[in-house]
């Protein structure tokens, strides 16, 4: 009985917390406007997100196509069609692992820096004094952040997928000796507009998801050491899961 | 005492936070182009005034009138316009801490103006040049010691050429030193720019030596008015134990609790 209040008590706290970052959302959807007219603040956080995440989205991606092809050559060699792999690994990765594991390990580093980054704007009073001299920080420190973030996501995204089809050709071509040709013309003809579609659009979705997320936990972060911790780790677990979700929900509607 | 119409007059005022009375009735005239002073003990709610003047906060009842306008009744962008002719001093300065000091003081012209770079230059090493700190324009927040931090803020927040300007505990954590500075430097600009100052402290001494009119708050109104003389002569008993930094008083030394012996005698964590 105990234990189904609690449950209750906490899906109504996750309900009314969704509530709050929706109603933050349009605040800054409301705001955006007039902080794209600033589009230096904007393309400087571009930068800030990409750079932060881009060695470890280069390395994990190399990593992830490497396991792809290994995994895929030995499923595929079952059947005698290890020439596939190249068709395999490409949508594999576009619409699926390229936007999923982006987005994870955007959450880890980029998104846990700007929620600190905010929380400790506030916590050192640097928020109200912009509010003291007239500068609304929604639109001089969260919006560009938030709209940096939605730009950054799928190019990383993009990075993502490339160099995991250079990794999975690596092991596949290279290594296990898959034709080199065939990897590539099965790859062109079967990848299709749509997949491509697809995996920009989840990116995209999990780049106002994730970016949401860690501004809006930033900025409404408790103002202390502690209240800032709490933060970017409400970070990490709420856009991990939140991802995930979105990623079923998008890839049923792409059926 | 007062000649002319006070810049804020706040009349009627009360202020509670989660139910807990901050400010009950609260009358305060800050006079124009002087230099006021709130004092009090810790946690009687100087910042959370402070944050009223300025719109940061509205009031449950009553009026807080800046320069003929009623705070509590203007809109947002009507606050903005009058936050720009108000400068604060925050407790820690509360630099940009991801630009330099030169930066920090021109963000606000470069928010609100669009300047020629040259000018902006100029008005900026100006502003650093009063406070004594041209030679730091390149330095970062992180490389400043208190004193200097507190002082580009002042920079910045005078850059404007604001009318009011408002420090919340100037004096914290300074050494001696760096305290006559911005002591002084309260005083010239009040004097220099033609301002209206007001500087929370609870240093009695400090600000004693600055302050044209303080006010003691206590208890959620006001416990004395008058010039530093005045107050140091007040006969009344929380004056004297505040001025004089005496322990225990009418402001007691020990927050509230239950009897103490018998929290001694009672087991584990009882209350
Ligand atoms: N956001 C808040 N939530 C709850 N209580 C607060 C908040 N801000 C201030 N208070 C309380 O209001 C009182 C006045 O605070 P403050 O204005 O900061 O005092 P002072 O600046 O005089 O030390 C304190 O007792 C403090 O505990
Ligand atoms: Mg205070």
């Amino acid at each position: 009985m105990k234990l189904f209040g609690d449950l209750w008590a906490s899906f109504i706290l996750a309900l009314s917390n969704l509530g709050s970052q929706c109603r933050f959302l349009m605040l800054l959807v409301w705001r955006t406007p007039r902080a794209l007219l600033r589009f230096q603040l904007i393309s400087d956080q571009v930068y800030n997100s990409g750079a932060l995440s881009l060695v470890i989205i280069m390395l994990s991606g190399l990593f992830v196509g490497m396991v792809l092809a290994l995994q895929g050559f030995t499923l595929l060699q079952r059947f005698g069609s290890e020439s596939a792999l190249g068709t395999a690994a490409a949508l594999g990765l576009v619409k699926e692992l390229g936007p999923v594991i982006t987005a994870l390990l955007f959450a880890g580093r980029a998104g846990t820096a700007l929620a600190s980054e905010i929380g400790l704007m506030r916590a050192t009073d640097q928020l109200s004094a912009m509010e003291m001299m007239a500068v609304d920080p929604i639109r001089r420190v969260v919006v560009p952040r938030f709209i940096g973030g939605i730009i950054a996501m799928p190019l990383l995204s993009v990075v993502f997928c490339m160099i995991g089809i250079f990794g999975a050709q690596l092991v596949g071509v290279q290594i296990m000796g898959v034709d080199q040709g065939s990897f590539w013309s099965q790859m062109r003809a079967a990848v299709e507009l749509k997949d491509i579609t697809e995996g920009i659009v989840k990116s995209m979705a999990f780049g106002v998801a994730c970016s949401l997320i860690a501004v809006y936990a930033g900025y409404h972060a408790v103002p202390t050491a502690e209240g800032v911790g709490r933060a970017t780790t409400r970070t990490v677990v709420t856009s991990a899961v939140v991802t995930l979700f979105l990623d079923y929900l998008l890839t049923s509607v792409f059926l | 005492m007062d000649p002319i119409e006070p810049l804020i007059q706040i009349r009627g005022l009360d202020y509670s936070i989660n139910g807990r009375s901050i400010f009950k009735n609260l009358d305060i005239d800050v006079p124009s182009g002087k230099v006021t002073a709130f004092m009090g003990p810790s946690g009687t709610g100087k910042t959370t005034l402070l944050r009223l003047i300025t719109g940061q906060l509205f009031a449950d009842r009553g009026t807080v009138i800046v320069d003929g306008q009623d705070v509590t009744s203007l809109s947002t962008d009507g606050i903005y316009r009058l936050r720009r002719r108000m400068g604060m001093l925050f407790q820690n300065g509360a630099l940009l801490t991801d630009i330099d000091v030169f930066e920090n003081v021109a963000f606000p012209l470069r928010e609100h103006t669009r300047l020629p770079e040259r000018l902006l230059r100029q008005l900026v090493l100006m502003k650093l040049q009063a406070v004594g700190l041209r030679g730091a324009a390149e330095l970062m927040p992180a490389e400043l010691s208190g004193g200097m931090s507190r002082r580009v803020a002042l920079a910045r927040a005078i850059v404007m050429d604001p009318q009011i300007l408002i420090y919340d505990e100037p004096f914290v954590g300074l050494d001696p030193i760096s305290m006559g500075v911005v002591l002084r430097l309260i005083r010239h600009l009040n004097d220099v720019m033609g301002l209206t100052s007001i500087v929370v402290s609870h240093d009695v001494k400090e600000i004693s030596a600055v302050a044209d009119l303080s006010y003691l708050l206590s208890g959620g109104g006001v416990a004395a008015k008058g010039t530093p003389r005045e107050l140091h002569d007040n006969p009344s008993e929380i004056v004297h134990q505040f001025m004089g930094g005496l322990a225990d008083g009418p402001v007691p030394f020990h927050y509230p609790a239950p009897d103490y012996y018998e929290s001694l005698l009672a087991r584990g964590r009882g209350r």
